[in-house]
């Protein structure tokens, strides 16, 4: 239990919701966005291809740094902000407790 | 009309795969898909991406994938209509099914078979206020006939393969191209961003980079977009603008063809993954069912299944035993499909 962490997310309505969620089941946020069944499609299932997973990150100590792909991909992204990353590109960690995120809005 | 025993909405690897254990049961596909090759998001999405939970493969590239299973289903000559959108299912009075395309192309048989993955792939629109003022009006979003547009200047939005590739392709035929996108990294292939480097140096090309085209203007017709980068905004001159974003996959239409849906996936019965509509199956990602994985390899599963039950809808006289193919080997149809004379 001891290497579970807190999360919120908030729904693109502003709900916000609050995860304990583990950090040795190899996650990354997108993945607990789904498990959590909110709306998130994560279409490419996780390879940073297609920015259906795209949040805004609250808490700016837990921003981290986009890798290329993910770069690559928010380039072309729409609703893309300073504080924009790739769900699926964000692995769950001991560091990211108390991490708040927006999910972005749903890029038609 | 064409007339086939299983009409398989979805070339990706399921559908595929499921030419191969049809044609072992002497049954014949064809198959519909919105986008232009066969692959579905193997091809779409992810070609030079490993896969590593292919049973047999230790790792196998998507692209390559997709090329073996076409190869594994040739011997059964499957039809294929591409490039056209699987839009409206009639049921007739002896249950088979016409299954008709956004192209008014239309298919014939007893089965239908629904392999649509996460639907079909939809181009993602920018978002401009007006944009859909110009809509096949000089804004396009899929380079459909290419040659129709050889020579003329144009504004290309992107950065990833497609955007790219056409651009390339348009300045090499002598079209000037103003190819724009939001950062100067593309995700498109290292070579062709060397060759769109190579075509501005020659004057063929100019890149805009850290841009965007937010402004569109015309009568009626496209006549010049704004394309803003941080400090700056140029009006272009031109009647053509492809912005090529991608394509985002949607349901679609057949989420109105009475099938029962949850979560935006077809509920079917895991004895045959057949749907509640009977003669109508949905296998790979685009059904669910308790336990549901969405993996390759379940999708292959699942079309084995079907069709089982796809061979007693369309020979209820026959009894069918399985044969290992160890036995017996692969054989294949002589034949092209024919198909069937238009009554009415």
């Amino acid at each position: 239990m001891s290497t579970d962490i807190n999360i919120t997310i908030v729904d693109r309505d502003g709900t916000e919701h609050e995860f304990t969620v583990p950090t040795d089941m190899n996650l990354n946020l997108m993945e607990v966005c789904k498990g959590y069944e909110l709306p998130v499609e994560g279409i490419c299932g996780g390879m940073a291809m297609c920015a259906s997973c795209q949040v805004y990150v609250l808490t700016e100590e837990h921003f981290g740094e986009r890798n290329d792909d993910e770069q690559a991909m928010l380039d072309e992204a729409y609703y893309v902000e300073e504080n924009s990353r790739l769900g699926c590109q964000i692995p769950i960690t001991p560091a990211l407790d108390g991490l708040k995120v927006k999910i972005a809005p749903e890029a038609v | 009309m064409i007339k086939t025993d299983i009409i398989i909405i979805g070339a990706g690897p399921v559908g595929l795969f499921a030419i191969f254990e049809a044609g072992l049961m002497k049954l014949r596909c064809h198959l519909i898909d919105a986008i232009p090759q066969p692959g579905g998001q193997l091809t779409e999405i992810y070609p030079k991406k490993p896969i590593y939970d292919i049973p047999g493969y230790p790792t196998v590239l998507a692209g390559e994938l997709v090329d073996n299973l076409m190869e594994q289903a040739a011997p059964f000559k499957p039809g294929f209509t591409l490039g056209e959108r699987a839009d409206s299912i009639e049921k007739q009075e002896d249950g088979s099914f016409i299954v008709t395309t956004s192209k008014g192309t239309q298919h014939h048989a007893p089965v239908v078979m629904i392999a649509g993955g996460l639907g079909s792939f939809e181009p993602r629109k920018p978002l401009i206020s007006n944009i859909t003022d110009f809509e096949e009006k000089g804004v396009r979003y899929i380079v459909k006939d290419p040659d129709q547009f050889e020579g003329k200047d144009m504004v290309i939005s992107g950065g990833g393969d497609s955007a790219l590739d056409w651009a390339i392709y348009f300045a090499e035929k002598g079209s000037f191209v103003h190819l724009v996108h939001r950062s100067d990294r593309f995700r498109a292939h290292k070579d062709s961003v060397s060759r769109a480097y190579e075509l501005a140096a020659e004057g063929k090309m100019e890149l805009h980079t850290f841009a965007e085209v937010k402004e569109l203007n015309g009568d009626n017709e496209l006549s010049e977009v704004g394309i803003y980068s941080k400090e700056d905004k140029k009006i272009i001159k031109t009647d053509l603008w492809f912005p090529l974003f991608g394509l985002s996959p949607k349901l679609g239409p057949i989420g109105d063809w009475g099938l029962e849906i949850e979560k935006n996936a077809i509920v079917v019965d895991t004895f045959d993954y057949q749907t509640n509509r009977p003669g109508i199956f949905a296998i790979g990602d685009v059904n669910t069912y308790p336990g549901k994985l969405k993996l390759i390899l379940c999708g292959f599963h699942e079309a084995t299944l079907a069709v089982q039950t796809a061979y007693k809808i369309i020979h209820p006289e026959k009894k069918f035993t399985l044969k290992y193919t160890t036995v017996q080997g692969v054989q294949g149809f002589e034949e092209e499909q024919q198909k069937e004379k238009i009554k009415s």
